[in-house]
């Protein structure tokens, strides 16, 4: 009935530079910075799209990844930090879901609604990119246990 | 501009909190009686066990793992059993998980007697295996 995971993870994962994400981060914090500021529908959407991207077909393949692969990473040094692509890739997801809301608070004409639920993806990008925040260790179980 | 400035501030102080709480040790009252091989699907350690429980969008569970692999290697009769809270829900309901990594420190007989709620360190895990035996 038990099974212990360390048999399991046994198989390889994708694994990406951990560095990447937290870059991404920082770009998403500025990006929903400016939505929240100027409620334009048209900068969530860029963020949207990327945000989908990232839960879709992976952090890796989003245009943040490639600015970070093509301007950052080469002028970084030292070993490079590898992490499960899954983590991230729930993070995006979850900041999806929030940017989502968001642009329905907008359409449906309720700034409070477009305000709350992008300050969550702020807060959530924040404390990624300050903090190294891992939001599925803190949700994801949560978000299970309610079934 | 209100917002983003309020949301930031929150977001700092939970961010400091946050991290100061991370893999401390927490001493816990029995709430649940012990736990048992039949239970975690392994068998428990004879003087201490390590009970980790991961999950797949967790990247410190990684370090915490080879962590305790690492300390109980050099510690016969304590044994690091790591659990896939996914798999184990009502186990993760019973013994009130939260997130992950969670660990449970059990004595020789599986009651817990102590609980790391995120990523511990070398010293904070030691400290608490030396208040076992």
């Amino acid at each position: 009935m038990t099974q212990v995971t360390s048999q399991k993870t046994v198989k390889k994962n994708v694994t990406i530079d951990a560095r990447g994400p937290r870059f991404s981060a920082v770009l998403t914090l500025f990006v929903l910075s400016l939505a929240i500021y100027t409620q334009s529908i048209w900068v969530l959407a860029i963020q949207i799209i990327v945000f989908a991207i990232g839960a879709i077909k992976g952090p890796q393949f989003t245009p943040y990844a490639f600015i970070f692969r093509s301007l950052i990473k080469p002028r970084l040094k030292g070993e490079v930090p590898q992490e499960d692509v899954r983590p991230p890739q729930f993070a995006q997801s979850v900041g999806l879901v929030f940017a989502i809301v968001g642009l329905a608070g907008i359409i449906a004409n309720i700034p409070l609604l477009f305000t709350v639920s992008l300050g969550f993806a702020l807060g959530a990008a924040f404390l990624n990119a300050a903090f190294n925040f891992c939001l599925g260790c803190q949700i994801y179980l949560l978000v299970l246990r309610l079934k | 501009m209100i917002p983003i400035v309020l949301i930031l501030a929150l977001a700092t102080a939970y961010g400091f909190w946050h991290r100061s709480t991370r893999g401390v040790v927490k001493q816990r009252a029995n709430k649940y009686g012990s736990l048992n091989e039949e239970v975690l699907g392994a068998p428990l350690g004879v003087n201490a066990t390590l009970v980790q429980f991961s999950s797949v969008f967790c990247t410190p569970c990684r370090a915490t793992r080879s962590l305790l692999q690492n300390i109980v290697a050099d510690m016969p009769g304590v044994v690091h059993i790591d659990v896939d809270a996914e798999e184990q829900l009502e186990l993760v309901r019973t013994l009130d998980i939260r997130s992950t990594p969670t660990t449970l420190f059990l004595d020789s007989h599986g009651i817990e007697v102590g609980r790391a709620v995120g990523a511990p360190n070398r010293a904070q895990v030691l400290t608490a295996l030396a208040a076992l035996n």
